[in-house]
């Protein structure tokens, strides 16, 4: 997957920006960055953040939620009016509410501590290709067993089709489209209901009531996966 | 439809039948004298139900020995009777808890108005029957008409005869169902004759007197009545409840005035009558004018007996003060729109009520509109209260007799030189001496008996012909009476003066005592410091032993507070304990329930709830004025009590908030202490794996030293968390042994540098210091703390750490030039997980708190305070003299 990232770098080295208040943390990412060819920038606090952002692009940031000086969330605003980087959170395990309130202020994805380097660059990857994803025309996706052509809102499950209602096309049609990336409940509440009633009670059944169509074992679901309290991601099988 | 919403049945009264419904129901049968068959006629019920299916026992059925009554009996479950008292002398007694265990549908109990045997849980068996009742048995029982509170005065006068078992009125209106069994006079007098009722000797007394036809008649008529107006009350309860409109006298209602005469128990029965027929609310006021003040003990009791009667009957009561009594009570009348105003009137010589007055004329001559209405006293009460001062003769004792005598001696011998001088008439002025001492010193029966023992001695001393009892001159016999007449008045004046003098002074002892246990009481802090003061007071003031039980949840209690450390109290005395606490009645010794235990247990009552109890127990019982003092006691009691509870409510609470405030930073500090290190070390690691040769070795350097610096952060929290734990757990004893301070410092520092990453670490050790008495290891490790803190809160510059004398003790300071310690925080930093958070510094929160557990250890203290000269703060550390070795 690494080629994607290269092929959007062509020539040109990604710039990321860490910013967090722990050395040893940024010390590790860092190290990671630039084995992955990254130039990396580093700050401790959102002062010095927003400074780094002012001055230069950057096409990642990784920005943690409890800085000395205030919540890293806030960044993601700022950071998007100078750049539209891809941006990963880092928080504590348990902080469902301050991780939902990033995702819904902008943030492409999440890491909770302690996380190795591998979930890290895995994350980093899939928000990066998000981006280029988005430049172009809507995907198909085919895995062998499930293919989704969104354009011609075409699916077929092992080579049939599953008759998917119009919302749980709706939903899929969100979740394939970010593949990869965790969408929240509000996410997907407002992106494919279209104004109807929303109520994350509602989201479960459909999301149920799909996978049981696209999933070869629906109690298994092995494309459309749960983010405990936060939200679904749709990953390749 | 606001008509609908007016007939709504009303709260009170559904509230009121569905606590019915959740008791069991009474049914009385009524009779107007006894053998007019209410006993035949409710087992012959009895047996029609028991055909129905309903569980029956007879809890006691008194059969009189008549056969057509016995016969019934067959077939139905009775229960056997308790047998109390000592062997050979014992008496058989329902029993009751047999009856409460067996719980049956309907229990048949005879003769409501029994009083039950000394030892009994009640002293009367209409109680029983109520607390079989709440205990949801049906009740079915006998009463006859002469025993109903209210008309036993009327029963009394019809019959000549006053019957002494009597029951609340109440209790009658209470009944659900009311079954009159009617007689007519002649059946019943038949009946007598043929023997069905008394055996024959008997039945003939009982012709002549009780069943007169006359008598007869007037009881039928009063039974009668008293049905019909019950029947007309559960009618009127009945249909309030079912939402119709209440027939309401309009407006009537009812005054009573009560004093402390004995006859005014009559008056306020009378009163009941009255209120009943008439349907109108009614009150019962006394007027305490400056003369109730002079009012004997008994006369007291009796004015408070008088006013519990009415409340009992259904009255409203008030005291009123005031000195003239019929305005006050017009006053008041007119205030309540009373329509009526009821009195009695005690039979007074013309002469006394010429000189003094009379309340009830002048009551008749300003009640304006209002009726009154005069009730005349009968004379066999009002001979009674001829003598007033009935009370004040105290019992005459063979050593008050002696003293009262020898007071005659000591007058004679007074007398005897001084016979020289003065006249024989003037000598009696030596004896009316002695007739005011003992009177005024020994009451009035001594200053009697000195009076008449003085006549004696003078007539035989000094009247001539002298050594006789003759008297030879008249004058001396006018001398004598004259005499004898103002020895009569003086001791019984001076007998009264004394009687006043007592009560005063133990009115006085009384509000001394209050003032001295309400001044204890305000100054306790817990319930059991209010119970125990009240209980050392209490066994003080009336020489017995005294528990107070203080009230947990609702049924249980717990001592609280005793007057001696082994206490006395067996399973049955917590149960009467318990009865108090949650019926508010008194139980026990001298009371209604319980009077044969050895304790008397009052409740602790504030103007919500009962409290507690309070117990006492002594060889003799309380007399109702020492009862009267210790419930006013319990009262003070009470609300310090209620206060108390609040009081530790609150603070447990407080407690409890700022447990669950600790537990909250304490996770928030474990999952970012803990976490941080272990997300530092587990990214380099894995970083390491990953991308091991794609680093080069200034980096690979960085992300090892990372991992060794973090897992040395996590080792130092886990070992301050596993202090703090030790400390909390009480694990951690000190070690005292003398400390050289130059030592300690030594040791500190060294430790010190080697994380003062370039920072200056300077030791001060004044000269010649003496040894302290410390722990080695848990000083050092406090030391140690205050020097990392100062390292984590200063960026640059020289730390210092000092020993030196100070106020006669040895005292350990760091001082550091950073920013100091903001205003007011300089406790609160010692908390733990007290971070600062406007620093920056990332520390766990826990050293200081430390620091304080392991210095409050070795007997020193630790304080914090910013540094006068420049920004900087100063920790110390301060061993007292006696820490010195």
């Amino acid at each position: 997957m690494s080629d994607q990232v290269e092929k959007r770098a062509s020539g040109q080295r990604l710039r990321a920006l860490i910013v967090d208040d722990e050395v040893a943390i940024r010390r590790f990412l860092r190290s990671a960055l630039i084995a992955e060819a990254f130039d990396v920038e580093e700050a401790s606090d959102i002062a010095g953040a927003l400074g780094l952002a002012a001055a230069s692009r950057f096409d990642l940031a990784v920005l943690d939620l409890g800085l000395p000086d205030g919540n890293g969330a806030d960044l993601i605003g700022p950071m998007h009016a100078a750049g539209a980087p891809a941006v990963i959170v880092l928080s504590a395990l348990d902080d469902e509410p301050r991780k939902v309130a990033a995702l819904d202020a902008g943030a492409d994805d999440f890491v909770s501590k302690p996380f190795g380097v591998a979930e890290f660059m895995a994350r980093v990857r899939a928000a990066l290709r998000h981006r280029v994803q988005m430049q172009g025309s809507p995907p198909i996706y085919d895995d062998g067993y499930l293919s989704v052509d969104l354009a011609r809102r075409l699916v077929r499950v092992g080579g049939v089709d599953p008759r998917l209602t119009p919302r749980e096309f709706g939903l899929l049609h969100e979740l394939v489209l970010h593949e990869g990336k965790v969408l929240t409940h509000r996410h997907l509440l407002t992106k494919a209901w279209e104004g109807g009633e929303a109520d994350v009670q509602a989201l479960r059944v459909h999301i149920r009531h799909l996978r049981q169509k696209i999933e070869a074992r629906p109690e298994q679901p092995s494309r459309v996966l749960t983010e405990p309290g936060i939200g679904y991601r749709f990953v390749r099988e | 439809m606001p008509e609908s919403i007016e007939r709504r049945p009303s709260p009170d009264a559904l509230l009121q039948q569905a606590k019915a419904e959740a008791r069991g129901k009474l049914k009385i049968y009524l009779g107007a004298a006894p053998g007019v068959g209410k006993t035949f006629e409710m087992l012959s019920d009895a047996r029609k139900k028991r055909l129905e299916g309903a569980e029956i026992v007879a809890g006691v059925i008194e059969t009189h020995g008549r056969s057509e009554t016995a016969a019934l009996l067959e077939g139905l479950e009775v229960l056997p009777k308790r047998q109390l008292g000592e062997p050979g002398r014992t008496v058989a007694e329902m029993d009751l808890d047999a009856l409460l265990a067996r719980k049956p549908e309907i229990a048949l109990i005879d003769e409501l108005a029994h009083t039950n045997a000394e030892g009994s849980r009640h002293p009367k068996r209409w109680m029983d029957v109520d607390e079989l009742l709440a205990a949801g048995i049906d009740v079915w029982s006998t009463l006859n008409v002469q025993h109903i509170e209210s008309l036993n005065d009327i029963v009394a006068r019809i019959t000549r005869v006053r019957v002494r078992e009597t029951i609340p009125d109440a209790v009658l209106e209470r009944a659900d169902e009311i079954e009159l069994i009617d007689l007519t006079p002649d059946e019943l007098i038949d009946r007598l004759k043929q023997g069905k009722v008394y055996a024959p000797d008997q039945a003939q007394r009982a012709l002549r007197h009780y069943f007169a036809p006359g008598n007869l008649s007037a009881l039928r008529e009063l039974a009668m009545r008293r049905a019909a107006d019950t029947i007309d009350e559960q009618v009127r309860g009945h249909r309030k409840a079912q939402g119709e409109d209440a027939p309401w006298a309009a407006g009537e209602r009812l005054l009573v005035c009560v004093d402390e005469r004995e006859a005014s128990a009559e008056v306020v029965r009378h009163a009941k009558r009255q209120a009943d027929r008439s349907k109108a609310p009614w009150l019962a006021v006394h007027v305490e004018t400056s003369r109730s003040a002079r009012l004997t003990e008994i006369e007291r009791m009796r004015l408070s007996e008088t006013l519990r009667l009415a409340e009992r009957l259904g009255a409203e009561t008030a005291t009123l003060p005031g000195d003239a009594v019929a305005e006050t009570l017009l006053a008041y009348a007119r205030d309540q729109n009373v329509t009526q105003i009821i009195v009695g009137k005690a039979k007074r010589s013309i002469v006394f009520e010429a000189v003094f007055g009379s309340v009830v004329r002048q009551l008749i001559d300003r009640s304006g509109s209002i009726p009154v209405e005069v009730i005349p006293e009968s004379s066999e009460r009002s001979a009674k209260a001829l003598f007033p001062l009935s009370a004040a003769w105290p019992a005459l004792t063979s050593r008050g007799v002696a003293e009262a005598l020898a007071m005659t001696f000591v007058a004679t011998l007074v007398a005897w030189p001084l016979d020289v001088w003065l006249g024989v008439s003037n000598l009696t002025l030596v004896y009316l001496a002695s007739v005011l001492v003992s009177a005024l010193t020994r009451g009035l029966w001594a200053g009697l008996i000195t009076g008449i023992a003085s006549a004696l001695a003078f007539n035989w001393f000094y009247t001539e012909p002298r050594y006789t009892f003759t008297v030879a001159d008249p004058d001396n016999v006018l001398a004598i009476l004259a005499f004898s007449g103002a020895a009569l008045i003086v001791s019984v004046l001076a007998g009264r003066a004394r009687q006043q003098t007592l009560a005063a002074r133990s009115e006085a002892k009384t509000s001394r005592e209050l003032f001295g246990l309400s001044r204890q009481l305000t100054s306790a802090r817990s319930e059991d410091e209010a119970a125990e003061s009240l209980a050392r007071y209490v066994a003080r003031a009336f020489d017995v032993e005294c528990v107070v039980l203080a009230r947990v949840g609702f049924s249980e209690l717990r001592l609280a507070g005793a007057s001696a450390d082994r206490i006395d109290l067996n399973d049955a005395d917590m149960a009467a304990a318990r009865w108090t606490a949650e019926k508010g009645e008194p139980t026990g010794r001298g009371a209604d329930t319980l009077p044969g235990a050895r304790w008397l247990f009052l409740p602790l009552r504030t103007s919500r709830l009962v409290a507690g109890v309070v117990g006492v127990a002594r060889g003799s019982p309380l007399t109702p004025g020492e009862r009267r003092r210790l419930a006013a006691m319990g009262d003070q009691t009470a609300t310090a009590l209620e206060r108390a509870h609040v009081a530790q409510a609150l603070e447990e609470s407080r407690v409890e908030t700022e447990a669950e405030r600790l537990r909250g930073t304490m996770l928030a500090s474990l999952s970012h202490d803990l976490r941080t290190p272990i997300a530092g070390i587990l990214g380099a690691a894995s970083s390491l794996r990953a991308y091991g040769d794609r680093h080069d070795p200034s980096t690979r350097d960085g992300l090892l030293a990372s991992i060794e610096d973090e897992a040395t952060r996590m080792q130092r929290y886990v070992e301050k968390l596993l202090d703090m734990t030790r400390l909390d757990a009480g694990s951690i004893e000190a070690h005292l042994e003398p400390l050289d301070p130059s030592d300690v410092l030594a040791a500190v520092a060294s430790r010190a540098r080697r994380i003062d990453e370039g920072r200056t670490i300077r030791l001060e050790v004044e000269p010649d210091l003496p040894m302290v008495r410390a722990d080695a290891a848990l000083l050092d490790q406090a030391l140690f703390n205050l020097v990392e803190n100062a390292l984590a809160h200063v960026a640059s510059g020289e730390i210092v750490i000092d020993a030196s004398r100070s106020r006669g003790g040895v005292a350990f300071t760091v001082i550091d030039e950073g920013r100091g310690i903001a205003p007011g925080e300089e406790a609160r930093i010692f908390e733990r997980f007290a971070r600062d958070a406007s620093s920056g510094v990332s520390g766990t929160g826990l050293g200081l708190a430390i620091v304080k557990g392991f210095v409050s250890l070795m007997g020193a203290q630790v304080s914090a305070r910013s540094r006068s000269d420049r920004s900087g703060a100063i920790f110390t550390i301060a061993f007292p003299a006696e820490s010195l070795a």
